[in-house]
């Protein structure tokens, strides 16, 4: 009999089993539509991007959204503001693509989506990852991540300028109050998903009271601190739902730009 | 009512062994760790098998049913088909003494290095007071019975072996969380010795552990995040870091 003692060096071995898995379920469907649900919106994006329909009627495109850069129509501008002169002929969206990509880039739920269907580190629970070495996010690059809550500020800022817009979409072609269509509901819907996702987020979370040992003795952050936990249960539920949200309020905004779609209540 | 179901359970010492294939009675009601019990009973009587309460309590049958960590007394035959072959291996991360039974020390050693509960030098037992909306983040915590199935799961250590010195694991964030969080815990370098000394960096967010929690405690969202946070404030804010810089507290 093999001696099983603690000095025993036989002792520390793992069960020898050579598979890389013994699931039986289908553990590798999530990691395979996040992966394609990403993709999709990477490739729209880019696509949105270089994309000039960026204001119809009083639509704005989120993408576009705010826009800074002469080459939008005065509407499309945050309160007429265009810093960016002609001599800028990029397209608009990439001065401020930055912001909400690297919101959602450095956010905790989609780090876990893209290492788990992207980075397969690890692709699923139980699932041996393919890699030799790992050193998580304690060295450079992925320590970055730590800088989400800087763009948490911007993500709010981003969030509040997308509210408003959904308010603007009340107006109509000429510029009257009172005018509800199809687009000011796609994108009122849109505002509220995206408001839902941005306040739901961790660091505000933290911010909010998470930092704090005594709640006692703030009652009102500890209230909001309740509201943000709230949201923040469901942070999956509202990142998925607020990037298919964007995604198609943007597409049916350049659709109507474009002309593509013009019924009645467009 | 009851079947004959097919079972593969690993069986060796120390490392070296293989899955056997057993063809086993189930009647309804039963969850697997009974059905290891008649194997015990029937079949294999050396079949080395950890357990105790047989409600999910005691975290001593941890093993791992079809590829998923599990509570052994918590799984229900029902969630199986009738002619499933169900696998039965020990858990995957820690070294095997015999059969189903593994060395869980790699997690004792790692409690032992956190620093316990500090309260403050004035306050004697007894004196403390404190409000419920104060500890509840902690009590989550408290619910932990210890199953290492957390541990086990995680990738971190689970295909690294080498990464073992270096971490300290889910089940021991949720501690330094719930002493951190604590109203009257005064040891305030928690949050960096988290990232320095117990390996929090290396942990990825992938929630994992959270999946396998038997007491369904948010280990990721309630406990690592908000320690991941908490270390951003006293190691990588600019703003925090300047800002204690010019308002400097008065101890
Ligand atoms: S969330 Fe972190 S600690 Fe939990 S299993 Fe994943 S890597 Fe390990
Ligand atoms: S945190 Fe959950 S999974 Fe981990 S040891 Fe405690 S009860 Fe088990
Ligand atoms: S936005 Fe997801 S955690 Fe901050
Ligand atoms: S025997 Fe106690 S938890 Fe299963």
């Amino acid at each position: 009999m093999t001696q099983t003692t603690a000095e025993s060096p036989v002792r520390k071995q793992r069960a020898q089993l050579k598979t890389r898995t013994l699931r039986t379920d289908r553990w590798w469907l999530a990691p395979g539509l996040t992966f394609a649900g990403l993709l999709v919106f990477l490739i729209y994006g880019f696509w949105a991007i270089f994309d000039t329909s960026h204001l119809a009627g009083s639509y704005i495109a989120p993408f576009s959204s705010p826009c800074l850069a002469t080459s939008c129509p005065e509407g499309a501008r945050l309160f007429g503001f265009a810093p960016f002169g002609d001599w800028y002929t990029l397209p608009p969206g990439i001065l401020i693509l930055g912001l909400p990509g690297g919101f959602r880039l450095t956010c905790y739920y989609y780090r876990k989506a893209y290492y788990r269907s992207y980075w397969l580190s690890p692709p699923a629970c139980g699932v041996a990852e393919p890699h030799k070495k790992y050193t998580g996010e304690t060295r450079f690059p992925l320590i970055l991540q730590n800088i989400h809550r800087y763009f948490f500020y911007f993500g709010a800022v981003i969030a509040l300028i997308l509210t408003y817009d959904a308010v603007l979409a009340f107006r109509d072609k000429d510029g009257n109050w009172g005018h509800v269509g199809l687009g000011t509901i796609i994108l009122v819907v849109n505002a509220i998903l995206i408001l839902c996702y941005t306040f739901g987020c961790h660091s505000c979370r933290h911010i909010t009271a998470g930092r704090l040992n005594h709640f006692s003795k703030h009652p009102l952050r500890y209230r909001a601190w309740t509201l943000v936990s709230k949201l923040n249960a469901k942070h999956q539920q509202f990142a998925w739902a607020s990037l298919f949200s964007v995604m198609l309020a943007d597409l049916y905004v350049r659709l109507v730009a474009k002309g593509i779609i013009n019924f009645p209540f467009a | 009512m009851g079947y004959k179901a097919k079972f593969r359970v690993w069986r060796g010492e120390a490392g070296e062994g293989r899955l056997e294939d057993f063809t086993v009675e189930v009647n309804e009601g039963e969850v697997v760790l009974d059905i290891i019990h008649r194997l015990q009973a029937t079949q294999a009587p050396d079949l080395a098998v950890r357990w105790n309460c047989k409600a999910g309590k005691c975290g001593s049958c941890s093993m791992e049913i079809n590829g998923k960590p599990r509570l052994g007394c918590m799984t229900r035959m029902s969630t199986f088909e009738e002619d499933e072959t169900i696998t039965v291996t020990p858990l995957r991360t820690f070294p095997v003494i015999k059969d189903l039974v593994c060395d869980v020390s790699f997690n004792y050693e790692k409690a032992r290095e956190i620093p316990s509960f500090t309260p403050p030098a004035d306050v004697k037992p007894g004196e403390y007071r404190m409000q419920q909306v104060d500890v509840q983040r902690s009590q989550e915590f408290r619910k932990c019975i210890e199953c290492f199935l957390c541990q086990n799961v995680c990738h971190v250590i689970r295909d690294h072996e080498e990464n073992k010195k270096a971490f300290a694991g889910p089940r021991y964030f949720i501690r330094i969380a719930e002493l951190d969080m604590h109203p009257y815990d005064v040891q305030d370098r928690r949050p960096q010795t988290a990232q320095e000394e117990h390996g929090l960096g290396f942990c990825n967010i992938t929630k994992c552990c959270t999946e396998v929690c038997p007491e369904h405690i948010k280990i990721t969202d309630n406990a690592i995040i908000p320690v991941k946070e908490r270390v951003v404030d006293r190691k990588y804010d600019p703003l925090v870091w300047l800002g204690s810089k010019i308002f400097k507290r008065s101890s």
